[in-house]
């Protein structure tokens, strides 16, 4: 389990997050949603270390992340695979050796293994196996997205996914590919995730439970049914522009069954 | 007369741009320091080194040679006229050694290769930087000091070595030629660059290129890793990695000099 535990942030005389608090259970898809720039992505950088935080606790299984050794943190990263905004591949690199990344570094296993377990990956997110070769930049951007997923997946086999912004600037059907994908990722695998966006249609598509972040602090928390309901002025502000999108979003959802609570949505509009 | 307050004010913000440089300074210096450790201890990564010495050392050899040779020849043309002048021309040999293997070689290879390698290095960290390159090794459990700043430091600590000795080596060639234009026979050049080819002034000119290249690849790392700011950012730092490394090797060569000086008490 992750818990966030009344986290603050600042950078120079700016407070990025304001005692923020949640808890991501095992297995489940916990959704970051808010306004860009709203401090999403730095909750991501402070569960893997690359940031520390000025007050508060971030545990992974009831262990403080903020207060480990570095080795520890080194160890505790080892269980995450995070997706960047953009995926971040090595443009230096290929496909192959991006998604073969860390098991390059670990040296243990023969490249002729690595190679298999890389192809493994890329047909795991739907890609050509031929893919290999080529260079990042010769990819679409869905697909780059993918090969960072694959990454992500192919490090260590970690039980904890992090996605930040994953289907930001793609064409609909590669986001649509994406956000499938993490649901599979979750149902197949029990993976334990946590996406960040500003996408509330995606949001509502794979989140067990969502977290709005306003300004550094934590609007509202709750399941996707619960936020269509909450009226809070802000809530209500935020989601006004994407209401259609939010009754189609969870209208899909509801329809899918997948969870026995959704099938009570009420918007009170109509998709 | 200056009003109380406008004084109090300009000495807080000078004060305020000293701590900052001050802090500058503290990071930079412990970047370097950690640079170094890791650049010594293992794991090594063999193939960014050969790539980066590759990188340096081929990628430079050119234009160090010709920057060399035209400089060692222009350097000649000065000394011939002066020697010639005073009847001393003989000692064109012994003038070229002590002026470019001593000082203008070692400066001339670092100024150039400063300008090509800062500028290269700190675009590529930087655009690593603003694509979370670097963080997306952070989160996948690699030391990027380890993985991107210490191959090139050692790339730089083996290239620019060897590029200051063929560089020193084609500035005094040069001058051997222009020394004919004084008639100045190449047996008589040689002998006098033979002669003043001593331990002492190889150990002048060639430790320098060893500070030189910890110098360019912290400040060109530095940069690269501090970069923000997207595409402009990375412009900026990259300006300033060059203009610093630059500036900072005629610093270096200046206080070098001097301590080496002292330690051999000339």
């Amino acid at each position: 389990m992750i818990e966030f535990r009344n986290v603050d942030f600042w950078i120079g005389d700016r407070q990025i997050l304001d005692d923020v608090s949640f808890t991501v259970p095992r297995a489940q898809t916990k959704v970051i949603l808010g306004p860009s720039g709203s401090g999403k992505s730095t909750i991501l950088r402070l569960l893997i270390g690359l940031w520390k935080p000025d007050a508060g606790a971030i545990l992974v299984d009831g262990e403080d992340v903020t207060r480990v050794t570095p080795v520890r943190l080194q160890q505790i990263r080892r269980r995450m695979g995070i997706v960047f905004q953009q995926g971040a591949l090595f443009d230096s690199m290929t496909v192959g050796e991006n998604v073969g990344y860390t098991l390059l570094e670990d040296g243990d296993i023969e490249e002729d293994q690595i190679e298999g377990t890389v192809r493994s990956y890329l047909s795991l997110v739907g890609l050509n196996t031929d893919l290999v070769d080529r260079m990042p930049e010769e990819l679409s951007g869905g697909m780059q997205r993918r090969v960072a997923i694959a990454r992500a997946l192919a490090s260590r086999d970690p039980d904890i996914l992090l996605y930040d912004e994953p289907t930001t600037g793609l064409d609909p059907q590669s986001a649509e590919r994406i956000t499938d994908l993490i649901l599979r990722l979750r149902d197949t695998m029990g993976k334990t995730a946590i996406m960040v966006t500003h996408d509330i249609p995606d949001a509502f598509k794979v989140a067990d439970r969502i977290t709005v972040v306003d300004h550094g602090r934590v609007a509202f928390e709750g399941t996707p049914v619960e936020l269509t309901a909450a009226d809070t002025p802000f809530i209500g502000e935020f989601l006004a522009p994407f209401r259609k999108s939010v009754a189609a979003a969870s209208q899909r959802v509801s329809t899918r069954g997948r969870r026995a609570g959704d099938s009570g949505l009420n918007l009170g509009g109509t998709s | 007369m200056i009003p109380y307050t406008v004084a109090v004010e300009a000495l807080l913000v000078i004060g305020n741009q000293l701590r900052r440089l001050v802090e500058t300074v503290q990071d930079v210096v412990l970047f370097c320091v950690t640079v170094l450790k890791s650049a010594f201890r293992p794991p090594f990564y063999r193939h960014e080194i050969l790539e980066q010495v590759h990188f340096a050392l081929v990628g430079s050899l050119g234009i160090v040679m010709f920057s060399s040779l035209v400089a060692g020849q222009a350097l000649a043309i000065q000394l011939g006229r002066e020697l010639t002048r005073t009847g001393t021309k003989s000692e064109l040999g012994h003038m070229m050694v002590i002026s470019v293997v001593r000082a203008l070689g070692p400066v001339l290879t670092g100024m150039v290769v400063a300008s090509r390698m800062s500028a290269g290095i700190t675009a590529e960290l930087g655009a690593m930087r603003s694509s979370d390159q670097i963080d997306a090794m952070v989160a996948f459990g690699t030391d990027p000091i380890k993985r991107l700043v210490a191959p090139r430091m050692i790339g730089l600590l083996i290239a620019l070595p060897v590029l200051t000795i063929l560089g020193d080596a084609l500035g005094v060639i040069g001058g051997g030629f222009v020394g004919l234009a004084y008639h100045l026979p190449l047996q008589s050049y040689y002998n006098g660059v033979y002669k003043y080819l001593t331990p002492s002034n190889l150990l002048v000119g060639m430790i320098k290129p060893f500070f030189f290249a910890v110098l360019i690849a912290t400040v060109a790392c530095w940069k690269g890793f501090t970069s923000a700011g997207g595409a402009k950012g990375v412009g900026v730092s990259t300006t300033h990695s060059v203009v610093i490394s630059s500036v900072g090797i005629l610093v270096t060569d200046f206080i070098c000099t001097k301590l080496i000086f002292r330690l051999l008490q000339w």
